[in-house]
């Protein structure tokens, strides 16, 4: 697999498109082909477009499913599910990858757990692949520089069928972040930086590259952090160029090319970076020395400030549009502007989600726990059953109940709430997951995000609190 | 698919921006099959009170807004997650084309799959609609897919700009999947270049 030599700089995007291409229409479709297909306990109505038509599935081989959105946190038992329709939905995926001859990591399997932690650690991910998933955070998978986006349950019925999507060529953002974090300063603050820079529709059409020495700094689970939330800034795919970095990540994982293979995968892969000169339809610049530990406080991952800020008052919004917006979600979030973002009570934690559950993420709410006591009910809830295992090693497990977490199965959880377990209405919950949206965590839940060591801190006093402080002062 | 039709209805305002899916359709009913009626779950939780019944205020219960099938928006509807469930309920609740600014990816992909017409107009055009709409509750709105025009309630003609292969599609009634099917050839092509 080589790149022909092209008269223009192309980007990373670019190379992963070209390459993809089976058809391309005058009228702008092109047809793409689907290198890997991950499905979930959602993917349900796909199967059934599948059976309505008397259609095989095309490529069993490059698809892959695991249960999350429906499974329990408690046990790894089917039968405690207790709503008919939610345990419907986890045996539907064990049935349909059992009859479609698909590879399933299901409930009891160590392997199991959020489809967009397990991709990558099963070495499903890798550089220069295309990647679907009907799931809007299939674009974590783009931190190994792949071209992953979620798509609609149609559009997984027709890749199931065709390995293949009709896809309209989206434009290119270049998003760099340039110089050191400062400590105390994360991944998720600088996803939730950038969301609040260029807003929730910021990215509308776009398939984004992060970049810049900040972004090269990250480790793989930062990384997948950060792409994991380009679809809440509006891009369906961010990516990042992959090196030493991601090439020692995918080494060695269990779907990884091995020997020969390895040593070509390898060659094709350093070929992927965007050329120096390519040019990319926008740029965005942001100083990594200038970010803070960020939380939201409305209820769209726009509403995103340094925790040293105040909640903002609409009267000084910049038209009358915002100022409608924020109203109405600080209403929902029952808060009064001026308030400063440390004030804030909240009533509960929730350490998990595709976003922030990798062993990174734990290592770095224990460290702030470590020791002390969460003065309000908190969970931790790792990505999947092989990031418990290695956090039980570690004896993070351990950390975490001392500390009065609860520790509980691989699943989406309380992020999205599929499987019951849910937020109360009106009660406050710091969580490192994804959306703040008004019900996503239970009809009326009030979501903040914010980041592992960030939510770690705000279970220990009860409070939006600075991390930093905590971490200045640690032992 | 149904074949898309000219539309002529009453049209419904919603003037936040970033609308998103959960507040098209609450995560809880996404287990629930479509055959089963997905109507009843669309933008259930401002729509309807803990005991079941209609909140006045929101607009889809205002009598004037009744049997509504166009819906005019704000910037980034439909944004968040995938679940084409949110289209779903938009269509079995009776609408046929949405109209805003911008529009989440993913749902204004699901839209077309599905005989829903979402419709980007400028932000000043919408919002012109919109204060239409608010001016006189009840009032029609024309939807030309094949002219790809809207025609607003005081008869303002406003062109849009639409992929030509969904147009098509929408109009025809296309069955992507069968129409990919009749790629067969290039597919397995590809698939043998592969290594």
């Amino acid at each position: 697999m080589t790149i022909a030599t092209a008269t223009a700089p192309q980007t990373l995007f670019e190379k992963i498109w070209e390459r993809h291409k089976i058809v391309e229409r005058d009228d702008g479709q092109t047809l793409l082909y689907i290198d890997r297909h991950l499905i979930h306990d959602g993917s349900r109505h796909a199967f059934e477009v599948l059976a309505e038509r008397g259609l095989k599935l095309r490529r069993p081989e490059r698809t892959f499913a695991t249960p999350d959105h429906y499974v329990p946190t408690a046990s790894r038992d089917v039968s405690t599910i207790a709503d008919p329709e939610a345990r419907g939905m986890v045996e539907s995926i064990a049935l349909n990858a059992a009859k479609h001859g698909v590879i399933i990591f299901d409930l009891g399997d160590p392997r199991q757990g959020i489809v967009h932690v397990v991709g990558p650690e099963q070495g499903l991910t890798q550089p220069g692949l295309t990647l679907v998933c009907g799931d809007s955070h299939t674009s974590t998978h783009g931190a190994l520089g792949a071209l992953a986006f979620g798509i609609g349950a149609s559009e997984v019925g027709h890749v199931l069928a065709t390995q293949s999507l009709w896809q309209q060529k989206p434009r290119t953002l270049r998003i760099a972040v340039e110089g050191r974090l400062p400590q105390g300063v994360f991944a998720k603050d600088i996803i939730l930086a950038i969301i609040a820079k260029i807003g929730a529709a910021g990215a509308v059409g776009h398939a984004i590259e992060y970049a810049g020495s900040a972004i090269r700094s990250l480790g793989m689970e930062g990384r997948l952090t950060v792409c994991n939330m380009s679809i809440e800034a509006g891009g369906r795919a961010g990516m990042i160029a992959p090196d030493d970095t991601t090439f020692a990540y995918v080494a060695g994982r269990p779907y990884a090319p091995k020997g020969k293979e390895w040593d070509k995968a390898l060659a094709y892969w350093r070929q992927l970076p965007s050329d120096p000169g390519a040019r990319f339809d926008r740029e965005v610049t942001l100083a990594a020395g200038e970010l803070s530990p960020m939380v939201t406080w409305g209820t769209s991952p726009e509403h995103a400030a340094p925790i040293s800020g105040r909640v903002p008052d609409p009267a000084q919004a910049p038209d009358a549009e915002t100022r409608a917006g924020w109203s109405q979600a600080l209403a929902y979030m029952g808060l009064k502007p001026g308030t400063p973002l440390e004030h804030i009570a909240i009533d509960r934690v929730f350490i998990g989600s595709c976003t922030n559950s990798r062993i990174e993420d734990l290592r770095a709410a224990a460290k702030v726990v470590a020791g002390k006591k969460a003065v309000v009910p908190a969970w931790a809830v790792p990505g999947s059953g092989l990031v418990k295992a290695q956090a039980e090693a570690e004896g993070l497990d351990r950390v975490f109940k001392a500390a009065g977490f609860e520790w509980r199965e691989a699943g989406c959880s309380m992020c999205v709430g599929m499987n019951g377990d849910l937020v109360a209405a009106g009660e406050r919950c710091a969580s490192t997951s994804n959306r703040n949206f008004a019900g996503r965590q239970g009809k009326g839940a009030r979501t903040h995000l914010l980041s592992p060591a960030m939510a770690a801190a705000a279970a220990l006093s009860g409070r939006l609190s600075d991390v930093r402080k905590l971490l200045a002062g640690g032992s | 698919m149904e074949k898309f039709q000219r539309v002529q209805a009453t049209a419904v305002p919603i003037d936040s921006a970033n609308v998103d899916t959960d507040q098209i359709i609450p995560a809880r009913f996404l287990r629930k099959p479509r055959k089963a009626g997905t109507a009843l779950f669309l933008f259930h939780d401002l729509r309807f009170n803990d005991d079941g019944s209609e909140k006045a205020s929101f607009v889809l219960n205002r009598p004037a807004f009744r049997g509504a099938r166009i819906l005019v928006a704000e910037r980034n509807f439909g944004c968040g997650s995938s679940r084409e469930n949110a289209v779903y309920a938009l269509y079995d609740y009776g609408f046929r084309a949405v109209i805003a600014p911008s529009f989440g990816d993913i749902f204004y992909n699901n839209c077309f799959k599905n005989g829903l017409l979402p419709i980007v107009l400028p932000a000043a055009a919408a919002a012109a609609l919109r204060a239409a709409l608010n001016a006189k509750p009840g009032a029609q709105v024309t939807v030309d897919l094949a002219a790809q025009r809207v025609v607003g309630p005081d008869g303002t003609r406003l062109s849009f700009e639409i992929d030509p292969f969904r147009k098509h599609c929408l109009l025809e009634g296309v069955d992507e999947i069968g129409f990919t099917l009749g790629f067969d050839k290039e597919i397995t092509a590809f698939e043998k270049n592969l290594t």
